[in-house]
């Protein structure tokens, strides 16, 4: 066992290498005001900005960086003014909200508090947003909200597939399983913004990565812990202890702020009938789709897909007909974390890289495993649709910041109406 | 290396207000985990409905402090009840994936701009503790054991009073598992099924340990706000939780003084690390770290200390290993 320990330490250790080779981290110290200005994630140089203290008095003046990024150091801890000059903005882009061009911030003690201002193109009319009140503009809302629901679902179901699938054979509730995610999108990232690779070669490269990740994962980590009878209860929660690890880890090299890929960043949307969409996310959905179906069919079709669930039935009788469960469940782990990995690329192509980013999904994934029935894989990618759709289209009537809560609340209805989920047999919950 | 400096922060976190709410936290922890099996990871609602419940009753509404603190030991009781209804005749996970569901619910509500009149939204709620430092007995000045240890007259007050719930706390509970009822919440533990052939009812024990642990949680919440006098949304993340997990499995689960001293041990040795590594950055010692992230070294830290103790020593101090649900379905 202490071997096995230690060769999971070197393993980490290793891939602590890899990336220290070139992180780049943008650490802030002090108490300041900062910022980065960005519209549809392009960044946008040469904006004045003014903190003044709530008496007025001047503090200082930033202007924006090629990076979109500024900062303003400020003395003491205290409400101020951060007032962005309208007259700077380029050509096309303004606030979204014009009144909200002076933000009064409260900046805590030591903190660098970031202040966020909403761009917009001027150009082009908001998505979905056409004539208020309409019944047709209602009915493109609800079409558009669909669309992006259904993107959101197929993202968590991906993660979800992994995350069910090990819950399967091994009975593990891996709260890592997030982490596997922001790992996959910063491996990419590594490839992609500090290697120079395009991100079509960064990708993969990433993918494969995160697969051995995931078999040295469970070849000298979680298989040791199984051989050593560890609880599974035991193994939740050092699951946890390995999330607060990897998070920081992430934290550590690569900082706390946000980061983005340097291809496919910001994209007109195309108009397909009712619904705005960017190319990438068309493609990303049909990357999504793809391999979900490849997931089915093996699982159905192929000879490990049938080994994996038998083992994921009765791991026992599996193993007393022949299969190999040690092998089976080893290469249920390299699949799970490398369209994890997929999952956490596609993610980092929509939105900001960060620490975060799993684990703020692994809620969801939680939700979709559950909803669909805990351990089995389509449940998981049925419940994962209706989870991201759900997110998304209860944005309708509940505040956007809010969808996230209705998810939850979901979650916790179906378990007092129907703890087994929607595909679930009722012994296995009991 | 300011020695001085590094041990004196690391004594003070050891006694200071972070450990008496962790050892709060990781007190109701251990009824629910410990001594009855149930894994709560929601801890951090918990804490989160205490401290908002104060913040929210003065700052919000006016209404005297001492309602505040009734309304939070009952909002943690309703809490509880609401959570465990749904999820104490199913399996283990589930009551883990639905507690730490309710937790980010409860944060999310609090955090909200639509709700921000009455929560105060990401920077959440400020003056709301001046009735509890208006009783505070010490005068104006200086207390402790210079130069190690030194804490104002409001710190004093907030230490004396936390150290006291924290001291109450484990006596109610020292004298109730050692009663009839601790033993069946124990035998729960054990085997459920065998507690239920004798005739006991066994979600109904299950529920009163997930509401008195909810309630002692509750304490920890109440002294995160008036210790900062100011509560903020994101304080009460999941990380919480698992820090409290952290600290119980150190102490040892299952044992009156596990979560004390895992709680000072804990900040202690946390502390000393981070204001060691601090000090050697900033005298030149380590080159190749930034102040900042020390910070991220120390999370590593927690994490993989988490999981060397789960290996290695799931008992921790005092525990016995015997007595660890770790084995459960």
């Amino acid at each position: 066992m202490r071997r096995a320990v230690i060769a999971f330490t070197a393993f980490m250790g290793g891939l602590i290498l890899v990336f220290l080779v070139g992180a780049s981290t943008a650490w802030a110290e002090g108490e300041e005001v900062r910022g980065t200005l960005r519209l549809q994630g392009q960044p946008v140089q040469g904006v004045k900005i003014t903190v003044t203290s709530d008496a007025d008095a001047p503090v200082g003046d930033a202007t924006t960086g090629a990076d979109g990024t500024w900062s303003v150091p400020i003395e003491k801890s205290g409400s101020y003014k951060v007032t962005l000059d309208q007259a700077t903005l380029p050509a096309g882009k303004a606030l979204r909200d014009p009144n909200r061009g002076t933000l009064t911030v409260q900046v805590f003690e030591g903190n660098a508090r970031n202040v966020l201002f909403g761009l917009v193109d001027a150009n082009a009319p908001p998505a979905g947003q056409g004539d208020d009140g309409g019944g047709s503009s209602y009915w493109t809302r609800v079409a558009q909200l669909v669309f992006e629901g259904l993107n959101l679902g197929l993202i968590i179901a991906l993660g979800a597939v992994g995350l069910s699938l090990i819950f399967g054979t091994t009975g593990l509730t891996n709260f890592a399983h997030g982490e596997l995610l922001t790992i996959g999108a910063f491996l990419a990232f590594f490839f992609n913004t500090v290697l120079g690779l395009h991100l079509l070669i960064a990708a993969p490269i990433a993918l494969v990565i995160a697969a051995a990740f995931g078999w040295g994962q469970d070849r000298f980590f979680w298989g040791q812990l199984r051989r050593r009878k560890t609880g599974l209860i035991s193994m939740m929660i050092i699951s946890i202890g390995l999330a607060l690890f990897l998070r920081a880890l992430l934290l550590f090299l690569f900082g706390g702020g946000g980061e983005s890929y340097d291809q496919y960043v910001a994209q007109a949307g195309i108009q397909i009938g009712p619904i705005s969409a960017t190319p990438k996310s068309l493609v990303a959905m049909g990357i999504e789709i793809v391999v979900l179906i490849a997931v089915g069919l093996a699982l159905t079709y192929t000879r490990l897909g049938k080994a994996t669930r038998a083992v994921a039935d009765n791991p026992a009788l599996a193993s007393s007909s022949g299969i190999n469960v040690d092998r089976v469940i080893r290469i249920v782990w390299a699949a799970g974390t490398c369209i994890a990995a997929l999952a956490g690329i596609l993610l980092g192509t929509t939105q900001n890289l960060n620490f975060q980013m799993g684990q703020q999904v692994l809620l969801l994934m939680f939700a979709g495993v559950t909803l669909g029935g805990l351990g089995t894989a389509y449940g998981a990618l049925v419940g994962s649709l209706v989870v991201g759709m759900f997110v998304q289209v209860s944005t309708l009537w509940i505040p956007p910041e809010m969808k996230t809560i209705g998810a939850l609340v979901v979650l916790i209805i179906v378990l007092m109406v129907r703890p087994q989920g929607i595909l679930g047999r009722r012994e296995r919950i009991g | 290396m300011d020695w001085t400096l590094i041990i004196s922060r690391a004594v003070e976190a050891g006694i200071g207000s972070e450990a008496i709410i962790y050892a709060l936290a990781a007190i109701g922890l251990n009824v629910q985990f410990g001594y009855t099996g149930l894994l709560n990871f929601g801890q951090a609602g918990f804490l989160a409905i205490g401290a908002y419940a104060i913040a929210v009753t003065v700052a919000t509404f006016g209404l005297p402090f001492f309602l505040g603190v009734g309304i939070g030991l009952l909002l943690a009781a309703v809490m509880a009840l609401l959570l465990g209804i749904p999820t104490l005749r199913l399996r283990a996970d589930y009551l883990a994936i639905v507690t730490i569901a309710a937790a980010e619910i409860v944060r999310l509500v609090v955090r909200s701009v639509a709700l921000s009149d009455t929560f105060g939204g990401t920077d959440g709620l400020q003056a709301f503790s001046g009735s509890f430092y208006d009783m505070n007995p010490y005068p104006p000045g200086e207390y402790g054991i210079p130069p190690i240890i030194g804490f104002d007259n409001r710190s004093m007050w907030v230490l004396t009073v936390g150290w006291v719930l924290v001291a109450v706390a484990s006596f109610i509970l020292f004298m109730a598992m050692k009663s009839p009822w601790g033993r069946v919440l124990k035998a729960i533990r054990e085997d459920e099924d065998a507690v239920r052939s004798l005739g006991k009812n066994v979600f109904s024990y299950k529920m009163q340990a997930l509401v008195i642990g909810g309630v002692i949680g509750s304490l920890g919440g109440f002294i995160f706000a008036l210790s900062r006098s100011a509560v903020q949304p994101d304080l009460f993340s999941t990380d919480l939780t698992f820090y409290a997990y952290t600290v119980l499995i150190l102490g040892g689960a299952a044992r009156i003084l596990g979560p004390i001293v895992g709680s000072m041990l804990f900040w202690l040795l946390l502390i000393f690390i981070g204001t060691g590594m601090e000090e050697a950055v900033n005298s030149g010692a380590i080159t190749f770290i930034t102040v900042n992230q020390v910070g991220a070294i120390r999370l590593m830290l927690v994490g993989l200390g988490l999981v060397l103790l789960l290996i290695y020593r799931p008992q921790g101090i005092f525990g016995d290993k015997r007595e660890i649900s770790l084995d459960a379905r």
